[in-house]
Formats: C-alpha cells, sequence, structure tokens
C-alpha cells in the first residue's frame, strides 16, 4: 500500500508540473524566453524555465519522509510524468494542427521542448528529479544558500546584456571578460557566481545562528548601520554617471514608483485599505502639472503660465485634494466595497480625461502636449542629453523626503493608529481613535506622494495622455508593495526594483508583465502573504511605552 | 454628503427637463435605447449572478468572474468558426448555438473550478483583504493567460443569416439577436430561481448562506455546495458570453473587464447576495446605461455624452455603495458586518 501511495503523490506532482509547463509553452512564454541567453552556449531562458519547473515539482514530490532511495525515486517519477506531457504535447501537435487554436503551438515550440531529442526528454526529465530529489540530502542551511547562488546567477545572466552594455560605455568591459560571453554568461563566470553567492549566504547564515539575540541592536551596529547608508547614498550619487542614459531612465522609473509605492503604502500597508485607483491621484497631478505649465493648455491661453516649482504645489494639493474627496464617502464602507469604490473611482477619472466633454481643459485623447521641462532659470534645466541622469537625482531627493516621511509617521501617533485600524476597526473605534480623521489623513497623504510623482512625470516625459493612466499602474503599485511587504518601507523599494526595473529591462518580461503579476499576487497571497520582506511588528517595550 | 445626492439628483432632473424639452429624438429612438439596454441588462443580470451567487455564499468578491465570462465567450469562438466554415451553423442554427453554448459554459465551468479550487479554498479563513487581492490577481492572470493563448487581437464571430434583421412584435421592431438575448436570459435566470428554490443543490446553497457551521451539523457537504456554486455562476457566464457574442460579434481577451465591473456593480445595485436582486439590479443598469446619456446628460449639454456611459455605471456604484449599500432589495449589511 505504501509504494502505491508515494507512487501516486509522486505522479500527482508529476501531472502539475506537466501541466504548467505545458501552459507556459502555450502561452508563448517559453519561445519568447528562449532568445535569452543565461550561459553562452550552454543553457537559455526558456529551457531553464522548464527545467526550474520540473525541478521545483520534482523537489516537493522528493519532500515527504520517504527512506533516501524512495526519495530518488519518487523525484525520478515526478520528473519522467512531467516530461512525458510535454512529449504528448508534441506528439499530438504533430498530429493535429493545435495552431488554429493556440496561435503559440508552432513546430519551433515542438523542436524547442523536446531538448534536441524527444525519445530523451523523459529521461532529462528524471534526471532533473533526482538532481532535485538529492537536494533533500543537503543540509537545509546549504541548500538555500545554493539555491541562492543559482538564482542570483540566473539574474545575473538574464541581465547579462544590459551589464556588457555598462561597462562597455566605461571602458571597463577588459575586467569582466571572466564573467560576461557576448551573449549570457561565460561557463566559469556562472560557476564562481554561483558559488560566491552561496558561500557568502553560507557564512551569513551561520553568523545569524551564533548571534545570542538575533534583532537587538548592539551599539557597535550602530555605527555600521550609518556608514553603510552613507555607502549606500554615495552609489546612489555617482549611479547615473555610471549607468548612462537609458538606464537611468529605467532607474528613474523605478524611483517614481518608489515614489507612488511608498504613498500607497501609508493607505495599503499602514491603513490597511486596499486602493487599486491609485493611478487617478498620478492622473491628477500630471494634468496638473500639464494644464498649468503647457503653452498650449487653457491656462497659459488665458494669460498665465506657470513654471514645474509653481505648479508643482498645486498638482500637490489637487491630488491631496482628491484623496479627501475620495476619502469621504468611502468612509463608511468597509474593506472590499472600498477597493472596487477606488477602482471605480480610478476609472472615472480615466474616462473623464478622454472624454470631449473636457476636452477644453484635458485635451481629450490627444491629451497635453509641449511641457515645460523642470528647470531654475538661469542656473540649471533638466533637459538636454544628460537629462535623465539630472532627473534621476531630482527623484532620489523626493524618494529619500518620501521614505523619510514614510518612516516618521510610521512611528508617530498618526502611524500607529492607522496600524490600529488595520488589525481592527472597532477595537481600533473602542480605544478612542477617530476613524474620520484618520482614515482622511491616511487618503490625502497617500494621494500627495502620487500627485508630486505625477508632476514629475508630467515633466519629464513632456505630454500626457489619458491612456498612460490605466488600471495597470494602479495593479503596477499595488503588487511591488505585497510583493514587497505590506507596511514595509524597504519592501517597496525592493518590489519596485524587481517588478519595475526587470520588466522594464527585459523587453521579453514586459509583454507577460501583467500575467507574472497575476501570478505573483497569487502566488504570494497562498505562500508568503506578508511579502518578501515582512514588516517588524514595532518593539513598543524597547520605546519604553 | 447628502448636498451631493441633492445636487446629483437636481442636475439629473434637470437634464432630464431640458432633454424632453428639446425633444431631440423620436419615439423610436427612445424605443431602440430601451431595448438595447434591456439585451445589455439581461447580460449583466446572468454575470451578476454569479457574483451574487458567490458573495451570499462566501462573502467574497471573486473579482475574476468577469475572467471566467471571458473564457467561455473566447472559447466559444473556436467552436463558432469550425461550424460556420462547414456550413453547419446555417444549415443548423439551433443545434450549433446549443454546442457552441455548451462548450462556451464548459470552459467557463473548468476555469471556475480551478480558480475556486487553487485560489480560494485555502484561503477561506484567511483575512477578508487576502483573498480580494488573489482575486484580483488571478483576474490579470487569466486575461494574459487567454491573450497568450489564443492571440491578444479581435476574433470575430460568425454572422447568423437567420438572425438578421427584426421581428415585429406589437408594432415595434426588435432585432432579432436582441430578442433572442433576452428570452434567452430570462429563460435561463427562470431556470435558476426554481434551482435555488426547489432543488436539493440549490436548498443546501441557501442553507450554507445562511451558516456554514449549522449545515454542516445538518449534514451538507460544504465544500460541495461551494464547488456546485461558483459551476452554476460559471455556467450562467458561460451562456451570457455567447450572448454577448450574438450581440456584440466582437471576443478578446480584455473584453472580461468591464462586463464584469458593470455585473458587479448591478449585483450591488440589486442587493448583493440576493438572487433577485442581481437580475433587477442587472437590467435596472443596462436600461440606465443606455437612456441615461441621452436622457440626462445631453440635456446638460454635454458633448459626445455616450463617452461617459461607463463613468455613469462607476459614479452610480459609488453612490449607491455610500447612500444605500444594501442595494434595492438587500438585506442589512451591517448585520455580517461586511
Amino acid at each position: 500500500m505504501k509504494l502505491a501511495n508515494w507512487f501516486v503523490d509522486a505522479s500527482q506532482k508529476g501531472l502539475i508540473g506537466g501541466t504548467v509547463a505545458i501552459w507556459l509553452g502555450l502561452i508563448g512564454m517559453v519561445m519568447r524566453f528562449s532568445e535569452r541567453a543565461i550561459i553562452q552556449d550552454v543553457v537559455d531562458l526558456g529551457h531553464t524555465l522548464l527545467l526550474v519547473v520540473v525541478f521545483m515539482v520534482a523537489f516537493t514530490a522528493a519532500k515527504r519522509e520517504y527512506t533516501s532511495g524512495l526519495k530518488l525515486v519518487a523525484g525520478a517519477v515526478a520528473g519522467a510524468i512531467s516530461a512525458l506531457m510535454l512529449v504528448l504535447l508534441v506528439l499530438v501537435g504533430e498530429q493535429i494542427n493545435l495552431r488554429a487554436m493556440f496561435i503559440n503551438a508552432s513546430p519551433e515550440l515542438y523542436a524547442f521542448i523536446s531538448f534536441g531529442n524527444l525519445a530523451l526528454l523523459p529521461l532529462i526529465g528524471a534526471v532533473t528529479g533526482i538532481v532535485a530529489a538529492c537536494f533533500h540530502f543537503l543540509p537545509a542551511r546549504l541548500r538555500n544558500a545554493l539555491f541562492m547562488g543559482l538564482a542570483i546567477m540566473v539574474v545575473i545572466g538574464m541581465l547579462s546584456d544590459q551589464l556588457l552594455l555598462i561597462f562597455t560605455n566605461n571602458g571597463m568591459v577588459a575586467y569582466f571578460r571572466w564573467l560576461l560571453a557576448p551573449k549570457g554568461l561565460t561557463v566559469i563566470g556562472a560557476l564562481i557566481i554561483t558559488l560566491l553567492v552561496a558561500v557568502i549566504n553560507y557564512v551569513r547564515g551561520l553568523r545569524k545562528e551564533r548571534a545570542p539575540t538575533p534583532g537587538v541592536s548592539r551599539p557597535a551596529t550602530q555605527w555600521v548601520r550609518y556608514t553603510v547608508l552613507l555607502l549606500v547614498l554615495a552609489i546612489l550619487l555617482y549611479l547615473p554617471q555610471f549607468l548612462g542614459a537609458y538606464h537611468s531612465q529605467v532607474l528613474n522609473q523605478v524611483g517614481l514608483y518608489v515614489l507612488m509605492g511608498l504613498g500607497l503604502n501609508i493607505v495599503v500597508g499602514f491603513a490597511g485599505m486596499l486602493d487599486v485607483g491609485y493611478v487617478a491621484f498620478l492622473a491628477l497631478g500630471a494634468y496638473a502639472m500639464g494644464m498649468l505649465t503647457s503653452p498650449e493648455g487653457f491656462v497659459a491661453q488665458s494669460g498665465g503660465q506657470w513654471n514645474f516649482w509653481a505648479a508643482a504645489p498645486i498638482a500637490f494639493v489637487v491630488a491631496v485634494f482628491a484623496g479627501i474627496l475620495l476619502g469621504i464617502p468611502v468612509l463608511k464602507i468597509r474593506g472590499d466595497y472600498l477597493t472596487i469604490v477606488t477602482l471605480g473611482f480610478g476609472e472615472i477619472i480615466r474616462i473623464l480625461a478622454i472624454s470631449d466633454w473636457l476636452r477644453p481643459y484635458t485635451g481629450g485623447a490627444q491629451g497635453i502636449a509641449a511641457i515645460p521641462p523642470i528647470a531654475i532659470a538661469g542656473l540649471f534645466s533638466i533637459s538636454g542629453p544628460a537629462k535623465q541622469q539630472k532627473l534621476f537625482y531630482l527623484i532620489l531627493i523626493c524618494c529619500i523626503l518620501a521614505a523619510f516621511v514614510a518612516l516618521r509617521l510610521k512611528k508617530s501617533r498618526v502611524g500607529r493608529a492607522w496600524m490600529a485600524l488595520r488589525e481592527d476597526e472597532d477595537v481600533a473605534e473602542a480605544m478612542g481613535i477617530n476613524l474620520v480623521q484618520n482614515k482622511l489623513l491616511a487618503f490625502a497623504c497617500g494621494a500627495a506622494f502620487s500627485g508630486i510623482s505625477g508632476a514629475i512625470y508630467a515633466a519629464n516625459l513632456g505630454s500626457i495622455y489619458p491612456h498612460s493612466f490605466g488600471l495597470l499602474i494602479s495593479v503596477n503599485i499595488v503588487a511591488l508593495i505585497i510583493v514587497g511587504g505590506m507596511g514595509n518601507i524597504y519592501g517597496v523599494i525592493l518590489g519596485a526594483l524587481v517588478l519595475v526595473g526587470l520588466p522594464e529591462l527585459l523587453r521579453e518580461f514586459s509583454e507577460f508583465r501583467l500575467l507574472v503579476y497575476g501570478a505573483v499576487l497569487i502566488f504570494m497571497m497562498l505562500q508568503r502573504p506578508e511579502g518578501l520582506l515582512p514588516d517588524q511588528p514595532q518593539k513598543l517595550v524597547k520605546e519604553g511605552i | 454628503m447628502w448636498l451631493i445626492g441633492v445636487l446629483i439628483v437636481v442636475g439629473v432632473a434637470w437634464g432630464t427637463y431640458n432633454t424632453v424639452r428639446d425633444n431631440p429624438y423620436s419615439r423610436e429612438n427612445w424605443i431602440d435605447f430601451v431595448i438595447f439596454g434591456l439585451a445589455q441588462g439581461c447580460l449583466y443580470a446572468l454575470i451578476a449572478l454569479g457574483y451574487t451567487l458567490v458573495y451570499g455564499i462566501l462573502r467574497m468578491i471573486n473579482f475574476a468572474h468577469g475572467e471566467v465570462f471571458m473564457a467561455g465567450a473566447f472559447t466559444g469562438y473556436f467552436v463558432a468558426q469550425p461550424l460556420f466554415d462547414s456550413g453547419f451553423l446555417v444549415a443548423q442554427p439551433v443545434l450549433s448555438l446549443l454546442l457552441v453554448a455548451i462548450v462556451s459554459m464548459a470552459t467557463s465551468i473548468v476555469v471556475a473550478y480551478l480558480l475556486e479550487r487553487i485560489c480560494y479554498r485555502p484561503l477561506r479563513n484567511a483575512p477578508r483583504l487576502v483573498p480580494l487581492i488573489t482575486a484580483i490577481g488571478a483576474s490579470f492572470f487569466l486575461q494574459y493567460t487567454f491573450a497568450g493563448f489564443y492571440g491578444n487581437g479581435v476574433k470575430t464571430y460568425p454572422d447568423i443569416p437567420s438572425l438578421k434583421g427584426e421581428w415585429q412584435i406589437f408594432g415595434i421592431g426588435i432585432l432579432k439577436t436582441q430578442a433572442v438575448v433576452i428570452v434567452a436570459a430570462v429563460v435561463l435566470m427562470l431556470i435558476l430561481w426554481l434551482f435555488v428554490q426547489y432543488t436539493k443543490t440549490g436548498k443546501a446553497m441557501r442553507a450554507v448562506s445562511e451558516d456554514k457551521e449549522t449545515a454542516a451539523l445538518m449534514g451538507i457537504n460544504v465544500d460541495a455546495t461551494i464547488v456546485r456554486t461558483f459551476i452554476i455562476g460559471a455556467a450562467l457566464a458561460g451562456a451570457a458570453g455567447i450572448l454577448y457574442a450574438l450581440l456584440n460579434k466582437q471576443v478578446q481577451f480584455y473584453m472580461g473587464f468591464q462586463p464584469g465591473l458593470k455585473a458587479f456593480t448591478a449585483a450591488v445595485l440589486g442587493g448583493i447576495g440576493n438572487v433577485p436582486g442581481a437580475m433587477l439590479g442587472g437590467v435596472f443598469l443596462g436600461l440606465f446605461e443606455s437612456v441615461g446619456p441621452s436622457l440626462f446628460l445631453e440635456g446638460l449639454k454635454i458633448p459626445a455624452p455616450y463617452q461617459l456611459k461607463d463613468a455613469i455605471a462607476f459614479t452610480m456604484l459609488v453612490l449607491i455603495l455610500i447612500f444605500r449599500p444594501t442595494g434595492i432589495l438587500g438585506e442589512r449589511l451591517s448585520k455580517k458586518k461586511a
């Protein structure tokens, strides 16, 4: 009986893995990813993707408390069954024209997922499964360190062409020949990276274990932290010079999302109100900026054109005002209704911006063009060839300010009131927290951050269109907060880097951006609802409260 | 707060008065608007039923329900087109429509079943926000999965020759497709109502929505009942998908979002969790949307009022939630701590 049990379990896992692999193939992800090499002439991202799926499946199949021999067999079975399903797809696809329905079911896909030889595919699956099962024999710390190393290696591999570009621009490419091949990493480079990261992680894990009470900051770590902070700042200041225009632009994009994420984090992370119409405030900030500063706008035509510095506070105020306006009606609404109302609000703003009704003011579907760049007359202007680099500093200042404000807010009385609201509204109210005041404040603060981002966004691009303020942006921000860890400010930064930076850099990712966001949201909620960097509960005892 | 309400009522009244005075449309125009609104409203009602059934039983907004609808309609195309190419659709329109509908409903059911099984069941006891985030994630996931499967272009359903033209009923010309949509939707809703009222499963659904624990103690399999609820909602959404295709011809991966949101509005309008309410809310919203822009927005001298059609629905949603969150037929939400 026991034998049957493990077999059923392993084959179930194998079937799941096979389904996921087929799905990846049919949505076109495998083929798109196959264009990017990870290690030159060895493996590309498409194959990596498939192998990772098989590996994960076999790994979980072998997780049960079997004898070590059985673990290996279970892993092999799960891997082989996953691979067999791919074989099945190829065989079916060769008989029936699946392409009439699934546009990605092409002969190239079949050739690609056969890994060169269809007959050998189950064997490859089984071997991957056995390797995966072998990882169970390693001690947990070593295993995690190795996984980390492999993951970092894959990420660096994906970014290798970007790195190559940056290093070439800075004339440093000669120093990195060992690592970067013309396409992907070199074999030696990949090995070194993997081992290096693994060793660092292993040592760190050891040190953490030895520390007597983790989390208590000793005076010695205090200055270490400041040094690190200064170092990070120095690197950030130098970064745009090093990166060049294109990558600075990506960085600016990330920065704007950090700014918005910090704002939404107040509403979602601190106060626990899920706002998916957040893009509305961005749009309002951008439109306020556009209307006031553009020479084509109605303000200029009626006699007064503003500059960025005069218009930015207005954008700020408009967004705050809109935040309160949205806040007042939804105060009475709880939880999930609030989410839908904010969604509706975001759509209303967008529809109004497109409509002919407000065309004289918003420009309808054409939007507003010729928004002047940010400048102080005679001193400097964020324009010209180094525009993105200059803009970076402005965004950096805004982000640091915003992060500072958010941090202080979080520890303030208001912040604690928000968190009490998040945990339980009724109890919070009973404790004497003013629901109306605090909720409105959260909405207003969140909107303010977004309004400023909108203003910068408009001034940076020079023209705005209603279509760029779709639901996508709202979902993007919500996703980055949830991935990073709700309520955690560092989480927002990490989330923005992963969810905004990566798809900007990897064009094949941006195609599947929303798909990945959706999957990430589901996965995080199921497996790790607290996010990658969970918010630490405040140590009230330590602060003596 | 009430000031806003009064202002809106005055605005609507003033606009209506202006339109009635200027009278820019003929009687036939208005009848067209109403019938179009009815057909559209019936679709909303069918989708809204899915929201309401699930909400009634789980107290959660199945945000991905619009995508369940899309999955059915989008997949149905791949049956309808070959049927048309082989000439069967023209020869046997009723039979082939049924076939397409069955495929569409089956797809929707599979999607909804997987959704419940993978995304919602593990989170049944999580805080309310958690399944909602999952649902939003699932919504995007499904949209782009189907975009990846079938391509992100627009697919156009074939024309059915026997459904072209109008029928004259009581001297009023009704487009045949619209008539079919209305009749089919009404029949489906009637079947659903009878099902919920009189069958054993229906009674179990109502019992579970009243009180899960007690229902379980009475020997009702709660998990199975929840799955059935999802399946019924999905079947209605799949049927709505085919009716949508009859009405609008074009399907694409993004088509589920707007109708889904509108249907949710309809469900809230009728009182979420309430089956007749969803039907009423859907029809009401459809009418409001099709008559509204020309009735009161035009009177307010707003150019191109049809562009604001969607804004009307969302504004209405916000207003209902503020002034009467229980909807037309809804029960008091405060009791359930919604």
